[in-house]
């Protein structure tokens, strides 16, 4: 695959130039017939919705996690207000700027068919867009299922990543670009790495030394490769808005950020993958240039967390949460959900936010209105849920 | 899995390959791989005559390269390369095929026996020359002698071209020899002390220098040809010191003859066997080495007369090599165990030797004659476990569809620590529980 040359003509310098970047994030990409691009985001690990989009508004929710929601909209490093009952968490500011420019939508109270609250299954479930685990993902499937009337683009299908996610996995090609170097893990992953090795004599007590030797030497040492690791998302997603915004560029990306899973501590470990998310959608934009007013992004989790705080300030596995659609082609500037409520009665097995929208709905919307996928390939994309409407509105007309 | 299977496994073994089929006696397993034959097929096929080629050819590409500057420039330095390194090409192929081997092998206690004596009789790369002669050496004096009596192998080690390059005894040229007399040219007693130090007796032998330079006049002539027609191991009469010798009391004739019967001397020295039985028990039971057990090999290759099969064969039959968890993995140990797990091919995995460059292990790139430490101490710094960590979550991405948890479980079956197996079920990725995995101290060592 040609693929040095091809990054070369973007500006991607080289391969060397990502090398590294795949630590905590990776990107897919593969052509298809059509001017649309459409990208989708996996945050693994369940990102909490209830912190990142709170429902403010909602009496309940302060009694289930007052430590948990950023200060109210109007008060120092507040919630962005996002019209009276929701806020958006203050770190994401490139998407709240979307959100006031109308492309930004937020999904609610939405979830997955899965109820299994596994990380792995529900991430395979999502992936495959049924409530099994399907050896291919819904975004191949739909790939495949594309109209091909159209002039196919010459551009090459690739993953920046050491593998091709499920969700881009299948009989459609797509190729794979894995970027040679080492690859750091999140803060949370050292911190579990190190906990495991505690108790043994020699592997403990070297990792708690080489933790603190390499924090001692990020800061003497700024813009050290902690400093660029910590910015592997957004790197990665510049990439991809580089090679989707070529006139003869791939057309749909998968990409994928750890570091949601915050059982611990929510509020510090939340920020820095929201930062990411936040700067890699921004860097999005950006490298597309004028191909953002053809884009739509999805960006879903596996699931959400509980309602209610555990004993080491952090939520553990749950069910519903938020998704987002973005991107110059979604009409957004609003939040879409039949808000189940926070208050006594209303939480999913009396402990998570209820799931009232299900996440294919809005995946379905996006390939149907933004990729023209027939309606009649939907029931293959996504099996087992033919009878769910894609839903309508998430485009702009 | 029981723990006997899954000590053999990682222990004398290179790591379960995937869910390959377990032995049903692991001792019988091991034993019956040190009956051979040695079922490795090495793809580059590695030989002497395509090494020394490849030495050759690019000594002629340098000279004509030099020609050409002197002519157009009038200076003797600056030398570009005009055409392929034929010498960093052999290399690589050998070290693919090498890999490829330990990845892929149905014998990984026989290839672990075959890796340790690698080290034991370390060549390195860093000398120039011995790039494309690696891969041959292991295939030709190593690898058909890990069962075989240790003086078979020292003989054969002695007379190779990438032994006899490395430790310089190629350039050795007796005073008092023909060559020596014309040349100038002394001793190189740099093969006569390793042999000596590292490769048999070892100091504890109480050996003087008088013996180092009188084993080294007894070398002399042991070279390798360059420009016959048929490349390799010469003895040169020309420069071999004449006269008998005397080296750690006993007398010693001149000629080819004198070496060999001080080789076969040294490789049946009571200290020998003390000494390879210390670095075989450290290889497979712990890095201090219970006395009692070196005391048991030692005597198994003592009445063997250094049988390196009948004495492997004794590991097997130590209870304390069946205790779990003693030995750490060096990088290229850890490597290699992780990439069976996922039964990669080298195809799969073609960035392994520079994993194994920055992970601190190069292969075949040991700093020194005395080779790769075989202690975890010397392993388990701080930054190396941290890069050993990093490398782990880059690889980890490879896992694909597997469930972590039956990957563990195929990598350690009871070896894993229910503490380790609750860290991967709370981790958010699959990615993550298989890094778990990978970090645990559980998986590191072996």
């Amino acid at each position: 695959m040609p693929l040095t040359r091809r990054a070369a003509l973007l500006g991607l310098t080289s391969a060397v130039s990502l090398s590294g970047l795949a630590g905590r994030a990776s990107l897919a990409l593969a052509a298809a017939p059509t001017d649309k691009r459409f990208v989708v985001v996996i945050l693994r690990g369940a990102m909490d919705g209830l912190t990142v989009v709170p429902p403010y508004g909602d009496p309940g929710l302060r009694n289930l996690r007052a430590v948990l929601i950023p200060p109210l909209p109007g008060q120092p490093n507040g919630l962005r207000d996002l019209g009276g009952f929701y806020g958006l968490h203050p770190a994401l500011t490139n998407m709240y700027a979307m959100y006031q420019a109308n492309e930004l939508l937020i999904v609610h109270a939405a979830a997955g068919p899965y109820r299994s609250r596994s990380h792995f299954e529900a991430q395979d479930y999502l992936e495959s867009g049924a409530d099994h685990r399907l050896t291919s993902g819904w975004l191949n499937r739909a790939v495949g299922a594309l109209p091909s009337d159209q002039q196919a683009p010459t551009g090459l299908a690739l993953a920046v990543s050491v593998t091709v996610p499920l969700v881009l996995r299948g009989p459609a090609m797509v190729g794979n670009w894995a970027p040679h170097g080492f690859s750091t893990p999140e803060p949370e992953l050292y911190a579990r790495i190190a906990q495991l090795n505690h108790d043994d004599r020699l592997t403990g007590p070297a990792i708690a030394d080489g933790l603190r030797a390499r924090a001692f030497a990020a800061d003497v040492m700024p813009g050290a490769p902690d400093e660029k690791d910590r910015y592997a998302f957004p790197a990665l997603a510049e990439a991809a808005g580089k090679l989707l915004g070529a006139s003869d560029g791939p057309r749909i990306a998968a990409m994928e950020i750890n570091g949601w899973d915050t059982h611990v501590a929510q509020m510090a470990r939340l920020d820095q993958p929201l930062r990411q998310l936040d700067a890699g959608m921004g860097a999005l934009k950006s490298a597309l240039g004028p191909a953002w007013r053809q884009t739509a992004v999805l960006v879903m989790t596996e699931f959400g967390r509980t309602a209610h705080v555990n004993g080491d300030n952090g939520t553990d596995h749950g069910t519903a949460t938020v998704a987002f659609a973005l991107g110059g082609a979604v009409a957004g500037g609003h939040v879409r959900a039949n808000w189940p409520g926070l208050g006594p009665g209303k939480l999913f097995e009396n402990r998570d936010l209820a799931p009232t929208i299900d996440v294919r709905e809005v995946a379905m919307g996006l390939l149907a209105g933004h990729l023209g996928l027939p309606s009649g390939a939907l029931a293959q994309v996504f099996p087992g849920s033919a009878t769910d409407a894609p839903m309508r509105g998430l485009l702009r007309a | 899995m029981d723990t006997q299977t899954a000590q053999a496994l990682v222990r004398f073994g290179l790591g379960r390959r995937g869910d390959a089929a377990l032995p049903a006696d692991p001792r019988q397993w091991l034993l019956g791989q040190l009956r051979g034959p040695d079922p490795a097929r090495i793809a580059s096929e590695p030989s002497t005559a395509k090494g020394l080629a490849a030495v050759i050819a690019d000594r002629e590409q340098r000279r004509q390269a030099r020609a050409a500057t002197r002519l157009s420039t009038g200076a003797e330095t600056p030398v570009a390369r005009l055409g392929p390194n034929h010498a960093h090409e052999v290399y690589e192929a050998d070290a693919k095929a090498e890999l490829d081997n330990a990845l892929t092998t149905p014998t990984p206690f026989r290839e672990r026996l075959v890796w340790f004596w690698t080290n034991h009789f370390t060549v390195s790369i860093r000398q120039g020359g011995c790039q494309p002669l690696v891969g041959a050496f292991i295939e030709e004096a190593i690898r058909p002698h890990v069962t075989a009596r240790f003086e078979a192998m020292l003989m054969a080690v002695m007379r190779h071209p990438a032994m006899l390059m490395y430790l310089q005894n190629a350039e050795s040229v007796g005073p008092d020899s023909p060559a020596g007399q014309r040349t100038q040219r002394g001793l190189n007693e740099n093969l006569a002390r390793e042999c000596m130090e590292l490769h048999t007796v070892s100091p504890a032998a109480g050996y003087t220098q008088a013996d180092v330079t009188n084993f080294a006049r007894i070398l002399t002539g042991w070279s390798v040809d360059l420009r016959g027609p048929s490349p390799g191991f010469l003895f040169r009469l020309m420069a071999h010191e004449p006269g008998s010798v005397t080296f750690m009391g006993l007398p010693f004739p001149p000629g080819e003859a004198g070496g060999v019967a001080a080789l076969t001397f040294l490789a049946n020295h009571p200290s020998t066997h003390h000494f390879l039985a210390t670095k075989l028990v450290r290889q497979f039971i712990a890095d201090d080495p219970p006395p009692h057990a070196v005391r048991r090999i030692e005597a198994v290759l003592r009445d063997s007369r250094g049988d390196l099969g009948a004495a492997s064969g004794a590991l097997v039959d130590l209870p304390a090599a069946w205790q779990p968890g003693s030995k750490y993995r060096t990088p290229q140990d850890y490597v290699i165990a992780s990439a069976r797990l996922l039964a990669l091919d080298s195809s799969a995995i073609p960035a392994l030797p520079g994993i194994l460059a920055g992970l601190g292990q190069p292969l075949w790139n040991a700093p020194a004659p005395n080779g790769w430490s075989d202690k975890a101490s010397d392993w388990a710094a701080p930054e190396a476990i941290m890069r050993r960590i990093d490398w782990s979550y880059g690889f980890a991405g490879r896992i694909g569809d597997h469930d972590p948890a039956e990957l563990a479980e195929a990598a350690l079956g009871p070896l894993l620590r229910p503490e380790t197996l609750t860290a991967m079920q709370h981790a958010g990725s699959r990615r993550d529980a298989f890094t778990l995995l990978l970090t645990s101290p559980d998986f590191q060592r072996r």
